[in-house]
């Protein structure tokens, strides 16, 4: 199968020229011999803006993260070294454990709901005429919404009266009402929904730059050979998708575990920490408990987890990869 | 067999009735799943919604009071915030991406690897999982409490770079080579040969750009050490649990925060389109 859904993987097909490494500059060649300090400084210089912002931001806090995993942080008296304590804590405590469990119930099930989804919008909405690219337009809208506003809408209309406005539509088909984001029941379920809702149309548009590179003829022949339309998708239009699943993969192993923005403005937790999730009780245990080692703990574990997934999925996608070339 | 394949489905070629029909109400649902509740949104910002059940799509009575009423609470001032925020940091990390990408794509230098390999390792390193450590941080060096410190940390963006640097490599190297033996150092290479045919990226990143840090929510909320540093996502909860102000008026905030992203990728669709595909992963 040598037609792949190319767009989308732009990336990983490099430009066969590569420029840009050769033609070293004039001057410092005429001063062979002598090693060139400025010549070596450039490429740090226009380095450095970013470096110096990842170290304080990023890898700074990050040694930090790990230190004060180790320790128990007590401003004014001095960390004491508890060693692997907090993470036992983490390992043990219910709550933690608890939030582990929502956490990934969230994560697959916005990852698995978003892909399917999308895939199916994909379908629907794939093809070149203008009011398809309106639709398109229409249902890409949530995706580029700022989580902030995403959050207040969906509250409001998951307002758990009768009159509601989903609980409206749901009398329509003689469902409900729900008591939605105020039940432990439905709380979770209502999230990962709004999750799903503003995930769906991102991987919508990636499904459908990898339609866009699927050999038309290939359609034809397959039409020609009497294979009906879902023969068709699964034989010739799957595979050609192969490498837009693991770009979606290794984006949801990213960002699965880490939502903490829905979680904090739609329940922040609750009803009864039934939506409670890890990125939230660190939260709470870290800068409104003082608990900063155990925070910690929970975060090293959360960035463990995340980048376990990472390579996990980028295993699968090689090994994958070099079954079908 | 006539051609009409011009998707998966071969829907285009069936003409009937029927087929029409199927297809205006998957669109029409399609549009009022994913469109309608931000419709919903936009139409109570200018109808009277003292409650959540009041919240109707044909009945309401057009007005302004909510917005005079979010004026009043001061949410001119959150959105000035907010594109204080996104216009610094923007500028910030196109500044900061297509620097770095210059050397990235158009240098050779030992380490470049491991820099490379350090770029790509804060994909895996967002704000939510350095929540603890980074608020510590950002008050060690005085950034807490300004809007600053929402501005510093989003200058660096993995994302933006390895697009940046992608865009660059493409660019034939015999133009830079013209330059240089008219004489142009580095800075004048950058600046009037590579930046130029990098404007096709520039929309790309910045696009990007504007939406993530119009998006950001923990950072600010890190940062804010009042309500006068609130972004205007950050206000909408402070909004929510204020007792005298009704759904409609928190609408109307939302709407004024809603739009300019929406606005931001409806004219520039193309670029964002290009992002999505070619950038593969964001983080």
């Amino acid at each position: 199968m040598q037609a792949t859904g190319s767009g989308a993987t732009a990336t990983a097909v490099r430009p066969g020229r590569r420029p840009g490494q050769s033609a070293p500059p004039p001057a410092p060649a005429r001063r062979a011999g002598r090693f060139n300090v400025k010549a070596a400084l450039i490429p740090w210089l226009f380095l450095a803006p970013a470096l110096v912002i990842f170290a304080m931001f990023k890898f700074w806090p990050m040694a930090q993260a790990v230190k004060m995993s180790l320790y128990e942080v007590r401003p004014y008296l001095g960390d004491r070294w508890v060693g692997l304590d907090n993470y036992r804590q983490v390992f043990t405590d219910e709550d933690f454990l608890a939030a582990i469990g929502h956490t990934v119930v969230l994560a697959v099930g916005q990852t698995g709901g978003s892909i399917v989804l999308g895939m199916l919008l994909a379908l629907l909405l794939e093809g070149s005429a203008k009011h398809l690219w309106v639709v398109r337009t229409a249902a890409f809208l949530p995706t580029v919404a700022a989580m902030a506003v995403v959050a207040e809408v969906w509250r409001i209309l998951y307002f758990p009266a009768p009159d509601g406005a989903v609980n409206s539509i749901f009398d329509w088909f003689g469902v409900g009402p729900s008591q939605f984001l105020n039940s432990a029941d439905s709380s979770l379920l209502s999230v990962m929904a709004v999750g799903v809702w503003r995930g769906a149309p991102y991987d919508m548009m990636i499904f459908l730059a990898g339609l866009a590179g699927v050999d038309r003829n290939l359609y034809e022949a397959a039409a020609v050979d009497g294979a009906n339309v879902f023969r068709r998708i699964w034989h010739v239009t799957f595979p050609a998708l192969r490498p837009v699943f693991a770009i979606l993969f290794t984006l949801a192993a990213i960002r699965g575990l880490r939502v903490f923005t829905e979680i904090f403005l739609l329940t922040n937790g609750g009803p009864d920490g039934a939506t409670e999730v890890m990125m939230t009780l660190i939260y709470k245990l870290g800068l409104e408990r003082g608990e900063l080692g155990i925070a910690a703990a929970g975060s090293m574990l959360l960035l463990a987890a995340t980048v376990l997934l990472t390579v996990v999925v980028r295993a699968a996608q090689t090994r994958s990869s070099r079954q079908v070339s | 067999m006539a051609s009409g394949f011009d998707s998966a489905l071969g829907f285009s070629g069936r003409r009937g009735p029927v087929a029409v029909v199927a297809k205006v109400v998957v669109y029409t649902v399609v549009v009022a799943i994913f469109a309608g509740p931000l419709l919903a949104l936009m139409v109570g910002a200018f109808t009277r919604v003292p409650d959540p059940t009041s919240l109707s799509l044909t009945s309401g009575e057009f007005t302004f009071d909510n917005f005079t009423r979010a004026f009043d609470r001061g949410v001119l001032g959150y959105l000035a915030n907010s594109f204080i925020v996104v216009g610094g940091g923007l500028l910030l990390q196109i500044a900061v991406s297509i620097s770095a990408a210059y050397s990235l794509a158009r240098k050779r230098f030992p380490l470049m690897k491991l820099v490379f390999l350090l770029i790509l390792s804060t994909m895996m390193l967002p704000e939510e999982v350095l929540a603890i450590p980074l608020s510590l941080v950002l008050s060690e060096v005085n950034l807490t409490g300004s809007l600053l410190g929402m501005i510093v940390p989003v200058g660096a963006w993995a994302f933006s770079i390895l697009v940046m640097t992608e865009f660059m490599k493409e660019i034939p190297v015999e133009l830079e080579e013209a330059a240089r033996l008219d004489g142009a150092g580095d800075l004048r290479v950058f600046w009037s040969v590579v930046l130029p045919l990098c404007r096709p990226a520039l929309g790309v990143i910045g696009i990007f750009g504007f939406t993530m840090i119009w998006d950001q929510y923990l950072l600010p909320l890190l940062v804010a050490t009042d309500a006068q540093q609130f972004t205007l996502p950050l206000a909408l909860r402070t909004l929510r649990s204020d007792e005298e102000v009704g759904v409609g008026v928190l609408l109307a905030a939302s709407l004024l925060a809603l739009l300019p992203s929406v606005l931001a990728f409806l004219a520039m669709q193309r670029q964002f389109m290009r992002g999505l595909t070619s950038g593969a992963v964001k983080g």
